[in-house]
């Protein structure tokens, strides 16, 4: 075979791979718009689950996920960002504490999530929720069961990384020639870090908030059993409450249901409004993610 | 080479950083010491979470370990109690009474035997002996069959054999990685090495998009397009099964397999392209035989992390494979995955219970596997590249 040959077969092999990877992301897309559309009405978004959850709306579920990743962000954000702060300005390459820290940070972001989910079960739960209990309630059972507050803290565990690593990088994008002027002008490390250094990757913390409520609103299986809950009349009124949520209600609807085929409608429907709502999380923190990068240039 | 010169920019800015620091001679302020301890302390934390998640996935399996030695203490217990009740119960020679006693624990409910074991784990003192040797031979049994080749948890004679287990999340990892792996790879050199530098700033975060579907959603897709479209191909009886599962799990593995090794290629110095080049090769020679050996190393590490993410995906697992433990070589046999087994069967155990135990000691493997993973793909296979673009022998 001739080399030119050779060389376009392999560049459109390659090619090609590209295109079926985005030919997937897209039949995945049109598949769940086409099955749900129809069925995303504003008494879906707004009504309880009815008769045994073959009517009604996913209002509950919306609420729960909503509640979950507010605690989540608010746990893991603040922790992340001085996480960042840290490996950025602190830590010096070399030193093995920064090491350690960086490889843990990266142990977090690959361990399973249901190792969360059972994490939250033997901390949070077992040990953190039923010594509370022993303590505050004399043994009544309070905190030392899955609850809203458990799950968004096992949650916030897992989003801890993607924070860490998206304001990290956005730290360094701010120029060196900034930090020391503030230095020459006589600030401190820590006002320079406060004035300059966080104003100048507020992008970046964004992002990375965002990140994690996407990656957090989707994630089902740490709050299997840490808090989410099949089917909850009412909204819940504290966090030791238990509460719904989409993606576990996407789970249960479609493989513990007794009648799946009935509810499919319901189904794709909430997959939607699940989708919708990490998709397009997803897709602003890309457009600001390459905005960092274009300035970091 | 270009990370080196990194090292040394960022060492020459940490020197004048301190110089500016020491020419203006900072006063010592209390906020500035307090923010910076809780800086310290806060990034402590990241470690801590990694150790507690050890800690405390792991202590919830030692009850099964535990209790292999609790009749003693029973004895001790219930005997200031109960007097000359206990010799009865416990035969003098301290094996026989597993061997007794194992007909009548096969006879009981599970639930029975269950709710027996949670009390003694709460109220030892005031039970008599019995539920503490149930549990006894419960998890002394439990152990002995770890390795056979059912899992049966819920029965009365539950078996908990993790070797189908092992086998069906190796097997759905296999064709999850076949499918994932050269398809992202190739996907990888196309972005980093021939496509038109225009497009290439719109695709990799294109690609990057199928990781901002949840896995969860991944699973709806498979469970209603991917197993039927399959069933239809392939022609086989059961409609979820290691495939349709693998497959599925490879969209999972494809944005991290590929985001990995297209950092690893755009890695390699631009100066071996042009080496390369300039010497007459086309761009396809310059990358199979200068980029892509040079990118090796990194392409290992992103596979493997491809592997831990697949070995460890739960909801993919529970929703697509079918989720019966068989054992077969065959991949349109449904399988029972590791993590699966937890996520679906944990919402239904009693705590503290054999099986609960059992679920955790699985959690902790997976941990351990992913850990383990990990560590390979940051310390062995980064160093190596480090090395290799560095000249030395990798």
């Amino acid at each position: 075979m001739n080399r030119t040959t050779k060389d376009t077969i392999i560049k459109n092999l390659t090619g090609v791979s590209v295109l079926l990877i985005l030919f997937v992301i897209v039949s995945m897309l049109v598949v769940i718009f086409v099955g749900g559309w129809k069925n995303l009405t504003w008494e879906f978004l707004s009504r309880f689950p009815s008769e045994g959850m073959t009517r009604g709306g996913i209002f509950p579920a919306i609420v729960g996920t909503a509640l979950m990743t507010m605690i989540m962000t608010v746990a893991a954000v603040p922790f992340g960002a001085i996480t960042a702060v840290y490996l950025a300005e602190y830590a010096s390459g070399k030193s093995i504490l920064a090491g350690t820290i960086r490889f843990a940070v990266k142990t977090l972001a690959v361990v399973p999530s249901i190792i969360f989910g059972l994490f939250g079960l033997g901390f949070f739960i077992k040990f953190v929720g039923v010594n509370m209990d022993t303590l505050l309630y004399d043994g009544a059972l309070h905190w030392g069961q899955p609850n809203l507050l458990w799950a968004s803290f096992t949650m916030a565990l897992l989003t801890l990384p993607i924070v860490i690593v998206s304001v990290e990088e956005s730290i360094r994008t701010v120029p060196r020639e900034v930090r020391e002027a503030s230095l020459a002008l006589g600030a401190t490390k820590w006002q320079t870090i406060r004035k300059i250094v966080l104003p100048g990757s507020i992008t970046g913390i964004l992002t990375g908030t965002i990140l994690a409520i996407s990656r957090g609103a989707g994630e089902v299986a740490p709050i299997l059993f840490t808090g989410a809950a099949y089917y909850l009349a009412d909204l819940p009124h504290s966090p030791s409450d238990q509460f719904m949520s989409l993606g576990y209600h996407i789970y249960i609807m479609s493989t513990q249901s007794t009648n799946v085929d009935e509810t499919l409608p319901i189904q794709y429907a909430t997959t939607l409004v699940l989708l919708l709502l990490t998709f397009s999380l997803s897709m602003v923190a890309v457009v600001l993610r390459s905005r960092i990068r274009k300035k970091a240039r | 080479m270009k990370k080196s010169k990194k090292n040394r920019e960022s060492v020459q800015a940490d020197h004048r950083t301190e110089l500016a620091q020491f020419i203006t001679k900072k006063q010592f302020r209390f906020s500035d010491w307090i923010a910076e301890r809780v800086i310290r302390i806060v990034a402590f934390l990241s470690i801590t979470i990694v150790v507690l998640i050890f800690v405390f996935v792991f202590r919830e399996t030692l009850p099964m370990f535990r209790n292999r030695v609790q009749p003693v203490n029973l004895t001790q217990e219930t005997g200031v109690a109960s007097g000359p009740l206990q010799p009865e119960t416990y035969s003098p020679d301290g094996q026989e009474p597993e061997v007794e006693m194992k007909p009548e624990v096969y006879g009981v409910e599970p639930e029975s035997l269950s709710t027996g074991n949670l009390e003694e784990d709460t109220v030892p003192a005031d039970k008599s002996g019995d539920p503490g040797q149930y549990a006894v031979n419960e998890n002394r049994r439990a152990i002995s069959t770890f390795m056979s080749r059912d899992w049966q948890p819920v029965s009365d004679n539950p078996r908990y054999g993790m070797v189908p287990l092992f086998l069906g999340t190796l097997k759905v990892t296999l064709i999850a990685i076949l499918f994932a792996a050269p398809i992202s790879i190739l996907a990888a050199i196309y972005t980093a090495l021939f496509a038109p530098a225009r497009i290439r700033e719109y695709i990799k975060p294109a690609v990057e998009l199928l990781a901002g579907f949840p896995s969860v959603v991944i699973g709806f897709f498979a469970l209603m397009v991917l197993a039927s479209f399959f069933q239809q191909i392939f022609g086989y009886s059961g409609r979820l099964n290691a495939f349709v599962g693998g497959f599925a799990m490879a969209l999972a593995a494809i944005p991290v397999i590929y985001t990995l090794t297209e950092d690893a290629l755009t890695a390699v110095p631009r100066t071996y392209t042009e080496a390369s080049l300039g010497l007459g090769a086309s761009l396809r020679q310059t990358a199979f035989q200068v980029i892509l050996p040079a990118a090796t190393p990194g392409i290992f590490a992103a596979i493997l992390l491809g592997i831990g993410r697949v070995f460890g995906e739960t909801m993919i697992a529970l929703m697509a494979t079918g989720n019966a433990a068989l054992i077969s070589a065959n991949p349109f046999d449904s399988v029972r995955t590791l993590s699966a087994t937890i996520g679906a069967e944990m919402a239904e155990v009693v705590f503290g219970d054999t099986h609960y135990s059992v679920l955790f000691l699985i959690g902790s493997l997976l941990f351990i596997f992913t850990f383990i993973l990990n560590a390979l793909a940051e310390f062995y296979f980064r160093n190596r590249i480090i090395r290799r673009l560095q000249g030395k022998n990798g």
